[in-house]
């Protein structure tokens, strides 16, 4: 039985080109260029300098306090500078640049593909190798895993829910992962159960992957506790909301948590970055991120290093097509359209899309006609056609009361609108303006 | 006439007059007392409610200098020091002086001067712009050209020139209430003193990086040099962050440290062009 979310949504064209292609090791880069902030949380502080010799595996940059991540070397070679690089955005932030030289790992990590099914840590165990790993939630949130596996005082879970929706039209990297690692994804979702000490596991898969929800069904037999739950496809299923109203009825609170209702969601990627951390102890240095688009010559799903620039992943896929409008990192829906190619693959990187400039351009902004179609396709409820409004005359105060921070950002709001307005980018504006007014309010 | 009639008038009249009677009651013990000078000093500010003084409105601004002892701080840069006289007439204080002001964009990025090496396809408010990627060229500090500050400005003092991709500020009708200043996400614009003839000496530029950055992404970048901190006279130069910042109210318009930036970063505005000298000829031209 498919199961769906009541509020909203939107059906975009799946253009799942890269549904069937296997995923494929890229050789290393030349260079790799690694940001100190990767994940959601401070930035992390550079532990090498220039001129340093680094294996595959070790640490480059340590966590700085409590919301922070682990960054650890994605190849073997000498640092040639630890500077302020432009990333994805065009601004520059602090990054480690790595020349690389043959591919030494640091001791410890175990590199045979042979599977581990048998858990031997305790509970504590698990989060701190989590924590030692720099894992960050790899649905695109980059949230530090090993907070989310730790429940705090006063909540209670009782279930996990394993995100393997994958919703972004275009991308299909989580698909492949669970064709392919299936075994491994299961045994990282047993890992996170005992960890956060709950005996069900729920995965949710759209029913657009049939292949991964009869393989995954059937290899779950072998382990307890986990089910697969075929969801229908409808945009933005794989919000972590509308997963967890999909799959169990329960229905987070406005500005709340999954914890609030005992949930605990994690993405199909992390919890195979789960298993490498925990039983192979490696860490998280690499990652699949496809690369697709209506004329790339070679779309496919590419295991990379961190830090590999976009440019080779497109060189990987045919080179750049004569017809690119734009190249967005992400999917069409949530992603950013990148200034330069030069930028590198971070953690959070799920895909690059190259579009054609006959699909890219967006079109003439006309006035609001009152339709209300924004509003009908809203999956958290709210009136885009007002938040834009007011984050446009920056009414920030209202946009406040109006709840502009339960916005997750899907635009299927500008998708949908009829007259073309820019939705989500004045939403964007207001919602981080009122997170920046609240934490300055309690700071206060 | 009537009983019902004559009845019906009386009731009426009756009625008529208890409500005049609460009404006027009401109205005494309800009366606010405001002091009537507010009302005065309100009548001989400019109105345009601009928020330049750094009040809500020209009433709000007139009740703070009814309030205030002394007029140290309080300017309405609309009206300028003839309506603060005027203010300072009526409430008997002393007017302070305060030097005018005017607004300048600090870039200079035109497509000329810096490669552009993105087009921008979201939605035109330079704070949106701002917030989602560097900009539309190699310098992350420069103008993004949505407009916000043309927007903002309640005087029609400013428009943006569609060929350098820049806002222009309108010297004659600028009255620096500062609109523009707070609504570009990048502070490219700053009150400066403003000069006789309206001459302007200033670094069109804030560009935070290292010098090598800066002038790769854009011609006429400050590269932080100092050679002008070095040649200023007056020492109205400072540099902080890779960037020099000429202090308008210390700068007597040299014009040193125009000719002494290797960019051109530093600008000179409205001064007569300096005349060339006559080419000397040269020595073998004489013997020819």
């Amino acid at each position: 039985m498919f199961k769906t979310f009541p509020k909203g949504g939107i059906h975009p064209p799946e253009n799942k080109l890269t549904a069937s292609k296997p995923i494929v090791t890229l050789p290393l880069p030349g260079t790799v260029t690694i940001p100190v902030s990767q994940h959601i949380g401070a930035p992390a502080t550079p532990t090498v300098a220039k001129g340093d010799t680094v294996k595959t595996g070790q640490v480059i940059a340590t966590a700085k306090g409590f919301v922070s991540a682990n960054i650890h070397s994605p190849v073997s070679g000498k640092v040639s500078k630890v500077e302020a690089v432009a990333d994805t955005t065009g601004y520059k932030q602090m990054a480690v640049v790595i020349d690389v030289e043959g591919d030494e790992w640091a001791d410890g990590i175990d590199r045979s593909p042979a599977l581990v099914k048998e858990i031997s840590m305790t509970r504590e165990q698990i989060i701190e190798r989590c924590k030692e790993c720099g894992l960050v939630g790899l649905g695109g949130a980059t949230f530090p895993t090993y907070i989310k596996m730790t429940v705090p005082e006063g909540k209670k879970c009782d279930m996990i829910i394993i995100n393997g929706v994958e919703c972004e039209p275009y991308l299909t990297s989580d698909h492949r992962l669970m064709v392919e690692k299936g075994n491994e994804v299961l045994t990282g979702v047993t890992i996170i159960m005992k960890a956060l000490g709950v005996a069900k596991a729920i995965i949710g898969i759209e029913g657009n992957k049939p292949d991964a929800i009869e393989y995954l069904s059937g290899l779950s037999k072998d382990y307890t506790g986990i089910t697969v739950q075929p969801l229908k496809v409808k945009y933005p299923q794989g919000g972590e909301k509308q997963l967890i109203k999909s799959c169990t009825g329960r229905e987070v609170p406005s500005g709340g948590l999954p914890l609030d209702v005992g949930v605990v969601v994690q993405n199909v990627g992390t919890a195979l970055a789960v298993y490498e951390a925990v039983q192979k102890n490696k860490p998280l240095i690499e990652r699949v991120v496809t690369i697709t688009g209506k004329s790339v010559i070679n779309p496919g799903n590419f295991l990379v290093r961190i830090g590999t620039p976009v440019s080779v992943l497109i060189e990987a896929a045919g080179g750049m097509p004569d017809d690119t409008g734009k190249v967005v990192n992400g999917g069409p829906m949530m992603g950013k359209a990148l200034a330069i190619t030069g930028v590198p693959v971070t953690k959070g990187t799920s895909g690059i899309v190259i579009f054609p400039a006959a699909e890219s351009q967006r079109e003439e902004i006309l006035p609001c006609i009152r339709c209300g179609k924004c509003s009908s396709v809203c999956a958290m409820g709210l009136e885009p056609w007002l938040l834009a409004a007011v984050s446009e005359k920056a009414m920030f105060e209202k946009a406040e009361g109006e709840k502009i921070t339960d916005c997750m950002e899907c635009g299927a709001c500008s998708y949908t609108c009829p007259a073309k307005r820019p939705l989500l980018d004045y939403i964007r504006l207001g919602k981080a303006t009122v997170i920046r007014m609240a934490r300055e309010r309690v700071m206060k | 006439m009537s009983s019902t009639v004559l009845l019906t008038i009386i009731m009426l009249s009756l009625l008529g007059l208890t409500a005049a009677v609460i009404l006027y009651v009401v109205a005494q013990k309800f009366m606010v007392i405001e002091d009537p000078r507010i009302d005065q000093v309100a009548e001989v500010l400019p109105g345009a409610n601009c928020g330049g003084c750094g009040y809500t409105g020209c009433r709000a601004f007139a009740e703070i200098l009814v309030k205030s002892e002394t007029f140290e701080g309080l300017n309405c840069p609309v009206g300028g020091a003839e309506t603060m006289s005027k203010a300072a007439q009526i409430l008997d204080r002393q007017p302070v002086a305060v030097e005018p002001k005017v607004a300048v964009l600090r870039c200079n990025g035109t497509p000329e001067n810096c490669t552009r090496t993105s087009v921008y396809d979201g939605a035109m408010n330079c704070r949106v712009a701002h917030s989602l990627y560097g900009g539309t060229t190699a310098c992350q500090f420069g103008c993004l050209g949505c407009g916000d500050c043309v927007v903002a400005c309640q005087f029609n003092a400013m428009y943006m020139d569609p060929v350098t991709q820049l806002p222009v500020i309108i010297d004659e009708k600028c009255v620096a209430c500062g609109a523009c200043v707070k609504a570009c996400p990048r502070t490219l614009i700053e009150l400066r003193k403003r000069n006789r003839k309206d001459r302007k000496i200033y670094v069109s530029c804030q560009n935070k990086d290292k010098g090598g950055p800066a002038r790769k992404a854009c011609n006429v970048a400050c590269i932080g040099c100092g050679k002008c901190v070095k040649v200023c006279p007056y020492d109205a130069i400072t540099m902080a962050d890779n960037l020099a910042f000429i202090d308008s109210f210390k700068c007597k318009l040299c014009r040193k440290c125009v000719t002494e930036c290797p960019t051109g970063a530093i600008l000179e505005l409205n001064f007569p062009v300096k005349e060339e000298k006559p080419l000397q000829p040269s020595v073998a031209e004489v013997i020819e």
